[in-house]
Formats: C-alpha cells, sequence, structure tokens
C-alpha cells in the first residue's frame, strides 16, 4: 500500500507565547518545535498499516519553512521510509497548504491512504485534512479512533457529538484525520534516529507544484495576549460557609446562575 | 445588507443553541438570515427559527440526512448557499461544523475563519477574531479576495437573543442532488451519559486527578446534574481512567467556553488552562492556595473538593428552589 502521512512542525505546548514587536504573529526566537500531537497518532496508525501489509510504503509530508524538516525527520526515525518537504511560507493558511499538499500527493504514482491529525495545536483550526481531502476529491473521515482495513474500503469509528460514536465507511483512496486513543504512538530507537538524520528529503518548492501566495484565501493579523486577568476573589470560610458564599457571589456578582 | 445562511443543528429532535446564537448575529444590522436545515423528520424545527431571526428556512428533509455526514452535508450547503445567492455561511464550531464546513470552502474555492470567539458582520465584511495557541493568543482573520465568507464559530460565543414567537419564516422544501457518495454512515451509538457535551455545556464541572477514582466522580455528577452542566476532567484524570477522553478539557481535548467552569482539585497546567480559559467565569477549589488555576480564577475556595462540593450542591439546590 502507498501510505502518506501529513504533518504540522508546531511549537511545543509548555510554549510560552510572545508576540512580534508589529503583532503580525508570534516572536518564534528559542522556541522548541515538536511534531503536532494528533499527527504522532497518524504516523503510528500508518506505520502499523504497514507492518500488516508487506511491500507497503510510508512517505511523510510536510508543508512550510525549513525547520519543519527537522519534524520529517522525527517521522523517519519512527520508521516512516520517505519524507517530502513541500516549501511553503510560515505564515500560509490552511487553503493554501492544503492545496499545496494535494498539488504534492498529485504527483505521486499512487495515494491509498493519507493521514492527517485532526487538528495541529498552533492555530488549532482542523481544516487542512478536509481541505485537502475535498481538493483531491477524495472522501475523509475525521477524528477517527478505529480503523478497520480491507481491500478497497476502510471502516472507521469516529467520535461524534455528544458522548456519541459513529461507524462509517469509506471507500479507498482515502484521508483520515486521527484523534487522540487511536494509538500508543512509538518512541523512535536511538539508532533510528541517528539513520533518520541521513535520509533523504525530497524538497518542492511552489512553483514545482503550481502553487503561490495567491492561493492564500485568510490571514490572521493584529495578534493580541489575552488580557492580564484580575486577581480572582478568594471565598473563605469553612466548606459550608464558603460554598454559601460562592454560591452567593455567583448568583448576584457574576450572574453566571 | 447582505443575505446570511445559517447551518442549524439539531439533535434528538432539538435546535441547537449555538444555532439560535448564529441566528440573532445573522439577522442584526439590517441583514436577511436564512437557516439551513437538514435531516430526516426535521420539517418541524423550522418554526421555531423564525422565533430567533431566520427570515426563510431552506430545508432538505430526507432519508439522505438521516445520519449527519460531511460529505452529504457540504453538498446540501453548496448547493443552497449557491443557489440563494448566500454571501456569508455561518455554523457552529461543534463536532459537525468543524467538520464539514472546510469541504463548503474547498468546493467555493474561499477562505473559512474556524472557531471564531468575536464575530461582526457589517454589509458583506466578516470582521472575526479566534484564539490561537490554544487560546495562549488571539488573531483577527482577514478574509482575502472575494467571495462568500465563511465561518464557524463557537458556542456561547455571542449569547442567546431573545426568541421572538410572533415571527414566522417562509419554508423552502430543497431536493439535493446528492450523487454518488464515497462514505456511508452506518449507525451512531449514542453515549449512555444525558448530561450536555462539555463544549456545549453552560456550566461545566471538571475534576481532576485528586479526585482519586471513577467512582468519586459521582460527586461532582450529582451537582452538574442540579445545574444541568457537563462533567469534564483534567488530562491526568483521564490517563487515570477516571473519565473517557471525550471528557477532557485542554490542549489535547476539548476547548470549552461557557458561561460557568468550575475546576475541582485541578493544579491548572498550561495545557489545561488552554481548553478553557476564555470562560466568562472561573471557580477553583483547590487544597493548594499557590496552584496556578488560582491564577486564572474569578472565584476561588482554598479547600478540600470532598468537603465543598456537596457543600456547593445543596446551595445550587436551595438557590433552584427558591
Ligand atoms: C502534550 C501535552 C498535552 C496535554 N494536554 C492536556 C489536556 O488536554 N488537558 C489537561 O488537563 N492536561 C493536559 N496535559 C497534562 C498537564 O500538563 C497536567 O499534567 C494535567 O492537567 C494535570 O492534571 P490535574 O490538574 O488533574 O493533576 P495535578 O497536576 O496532579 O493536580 C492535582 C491538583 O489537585 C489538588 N488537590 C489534591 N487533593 C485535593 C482535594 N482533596 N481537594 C481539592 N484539591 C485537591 C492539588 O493541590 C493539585 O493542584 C498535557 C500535557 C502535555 C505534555
Amino acid at each position: 500500500m502507498n501510505i502518506y502521512v501529513c504533518i504540522k512542525q508546531v511549537p511545543d505546548t509548555e510554549t510560552k507565547i510572545k508576540l512580534s514587536p508589529d503583532s503580525t504573529g508570534i516572536d518564534t526566537t528559542g522556541i522548541k518545535w515538536i511534531v503536532s500531537p494528533y499527527d504522532e497518532f497518524a504516523i503510528e496508525e500508518a506505520l502499523r498499516l504497514k507492518e500488516k501489509n508487506a511491500g507497503s510504503l510510508v512517505t511523510v509530508i510536510a508543508a512550510g519553512p525549513a525547520r519543519v524538516v527537522e519534524a520529517l525527520r522525527t517521522a523517519l526515525a519512527m520508521g516512516a521510509d520517505n519524507a517530502i518537504h513541500v516549501e511553503i511560507a510560515e505564515t500560509a493558511d490552511n487553503f493554501f497548504t492544503a492545496k499545496s499538499l494535494a498539488a504534492a500527493l498529485k504527483k505521486e504514482a499512487k495515494v491509498d491512504i493519507v493521514y492527517f491529525g485532526k487538528e495541529a495545536i498552533d492555530d488549532g483550526a482542523g481544516q487542512t485534512a478536509q481541505l485537502t481531502a475535498a481538493l483531491m476529491d477524495l472522501p475523509c473521515v475525521t477524528v477517527a479512533l478505529n480503523v478497520e482495513y480491507s481491500a478497497d474500503k476502510i471502516k472507521a469509528k469516529r467520535e461524534v457529538e455528544g458522548g456519541a460514536f459513529e461507524m462509517i465507511e469509506a471507500t479507498l483512496p482515502v484521508v483520515i484525520a486521527a484523534q487522540k486513543g487511536m494509538n500508543e504512538p512509538r518512541y523512535a530507537s536511538l539508532p533510528n534516529i541517528m539513520k533518520a538524520k541521513k535520509k533523504e528529503v525530497k524538497a518542492y518548492k511552489e512553483s514545482d507544484l503550481g502553487v503561490s501566495s495567491a492561493d492564500q484565501k485568510i490571514k490572521l493579523k493584529n495578534f493580541q495576549l489575552p488580557p492580564p486577568k484580575q486577581p480572582g476573589k478568594k471565598v473563605e470560610g469553612d466548606a459550608a460557609t464558603a460554598a454559601k458564599a460562592l454560591v452567593q457571589l455567583l448568583h448576584t456578582e457574576a450572574k453566571v446562575i | 445588507m447582505s443575505k446570511i445562511f445559517v447551518v442549524v443543528e439539531h439533535r434528538d429532535g432539538k435546535l441547537k443553541k449555538v444555532s439560535f446564537e448564529l441566528l440573532g448575529l445573522a439577522s442584526q444590522g439590517g441583514n436577511e438570515a436564512y437557516a439551513i436545515l437538514l435531516g430526516e423528520g426535521v420539517t418541524g424545527l423550522a418554526g421555531e427559527l423564525a422565533h430567533y431571526g431566520a427570515k426563510k428556512v431552506f430545508v432538505s428533509d430526507s432519508p439522505t440526512f438521516k445520519y449527519y455526514s460531511a460529505e452529504a452535508y457540504s453538498k446540501a450547503v453548496v448547493q443552497i448557499a449557491t443557489q440563494n445567492g448566500a454571501e456569508v455561511i455561518l455554523t457552529g464550531h461543534t463536532p459537525t461544523g468543524k467538520d464539514f464546513m472546510p469541504h463548503v470552502a474547498a468546493k467555493l474555492n474561499v477562505g473559512l475563519a474556524s472557531d471564531c470567539t468575536q464575530i461582526s458582520i457589517s454589509g458583506t465584511t466578516v470582521t472575526a477574531r479566534r484564539p490561537v495557541y490554544a487560546g495562549k493568543a488571539t488573531a483577527e482573520v482577514e478574509f482575502l479576495g472575494s467571495g462568500v465568507r465563511l465561518a464557524t464559530v463557537r458556542a456561547n460565543s455571542i449569547g442567546i437573543p431573545k426568541p421572538d414567537t410572533s415571527k414566522t419564516a417562509e419554508t423552502s422544501a430543497v431536493t439535493i442532488d446528492i450523487g454518488q457518495l464515497k462514505t456511508k454512515v452506518l449507525e451512531v451509538v449514542r453515549g449512555a451519559v444525558g448530561r450536555p457535551d462539555v463544549t456545549e455545556a453552560a456550566i461545566v464541572i471538571s475534576g481532576g486527578r485528586s479526585l482519586k477514582s471513577a467512582e468519586n466522580f459521582k460527586i461532582l455528577e450529582d451537582c452538574a446534574d442540579v445545574l444541568g452542566a457537563g462533567v469534564g476532567a483534567s488530562r491526568a484524570a483521564v490517563d487515570a481512567g477516571f473519565r473517557p477522553h471525550r471528557d477532557q478539557v485542554g490542549q489535547t481535548g476539548k476547548t470549552v467556553s461557557p458561561a460557568l467552569y468550575i475546576a475541582c482539585g485541578i493544579s491548572g497546567a498550561i495545557q489545561h488552562l488552554a481548553g478553557m480559559r476564555t470562560s466568562k467565569t472561573i471557580v477553583a477549589i483547590n487544597t493548594d492556595p499557590q496552584a496556578p488555576i488560582f491564577q486564572v480564577a474569578d472565584y476561588g475556595i482554598v479547600g478540600d473538593l470532598f468537603a465543598v462540593v456537596p457543600e456547593l450542591m445543596k446551595e445550587f439546590k436551595n438557590l433552584k428552589e427558591h
């Protein structure tokens, strides 16, 4: 099988966000970059599928500036066979990114399954998997937990609202966006990390893919940090007294109950 | 004046509050609000949509929409929107809305502002702001070029307008040219819980590792049921198996924005704050006065949750009964 995983490099979850001086984005100095957590489930699922199907290949694709090659190397160290870097600007929106990924995938001889994480934890938009699928005219299953694979289709359990699940069937080729709980991602071993450093990473420029910043549909601007929170009120007293006082405050002051 | 289409949602025969919020927004400032209602046996819901501002309701009441699917929904929305000259399309940033709207964006070849927590519409100019980096910052969304404006809006961001029951709306039954579908929903397995989902609830009560067991969450559930609240959890509580992952609030869980968030025995790690910091009022109950959760809390009780929560439940009950 020809298995693809689209991954994004994002700031570590512990990152303290600072804005760039002109507020057009964030200050990226000193940021530790990681593979977006949901994408790790996607990589793991791809590797497991490959292991069950002899002769399969897993190719990871990341769009973004030069630094994202590091995320590709992480995926190679986990066990991916090939890597493709789609060189587009850091500021690319979901549409531009999806169009670039779709163009890169269309250059491949055969695509059976494309995995994504259900969303990237930086912009948290959760659009790229569906956009890429729609631009390639492929079915798309998001927030997938369990996937059963057969020759020409998949059956997936996906999380829907209100604590419910749904079973959905889709024909191959298919785009699947992974939810946490799909599997337990493996760690890369040291020898594999060393090997991954030497692997070749294929690179595409915008011109190779026929995309340009004209494909950008939205722009994020005027970034703001949340206003500093006023120090809260400590409600004193034993459990019963404090509970009574708190409920009064919620009712009369905050007016939320 | 612009034509604003709201894709409304319903569950178990009831319309969702976020749909009302959006109709309220769409019918302001001289704009015209149109609702898109998809489902099986849903035509009867059209009347209520009028009370919240819908001027006209496009309904496709068909077995095709017995179950939600991104593929069928996006086809329907694209067809109805294009045939009727939609200038703006809105829906909730719900599991459903965030799933199908990107398909609509791709088919219409336009941009989509996801998960907006502030939005205003003046003429055909849509101004929106959304959280980025898990709420550690926010950014304004600017639409480039022309075309239909698309946005998904986080529940509880706008507020529900007062319904005007004297209003009525024209209903238009639409047949969707669905074509060959590549996906098929086989079944939907309902969760046992009757409580609202944490992303939709107006009040969320969450517990952390300190609850010590799945059984102990009952004290939060009991308290939640008095208020009709949802029950959330920290990742530590989920990883310990006390709650299912769908209840997890935070960077790798759900993002919630209720009117009231009560954190019980949750330390307030940055990844947890990412999922709840936009809540309007935050209450923290924690034995450790230094716990970081107190830095974002509007009201705090330094104390043992096992003693405080049952007392709180009594007081909530008192308040509800009087
Ligand atoms: C990549 C990544 C993603 C993550 N995503 C998430 C996420 O989505 N959501 C999330 O929540 N976390 C997430 N985390 C984990 C996060 O860092 C914290 O470990 C977690 O939130 C801690 O949960 P907790 O507050 O329940 O436990 P603890 O940090 O152990 O805190 C327990 C608190 O309970 C208090 N306490 C103890 N006993 C009592 C009592 N009887 N009464 C009252 N208070 C009491 C203690 O004082 C303490 O403050 C993530 C971490 C990483 C690295």
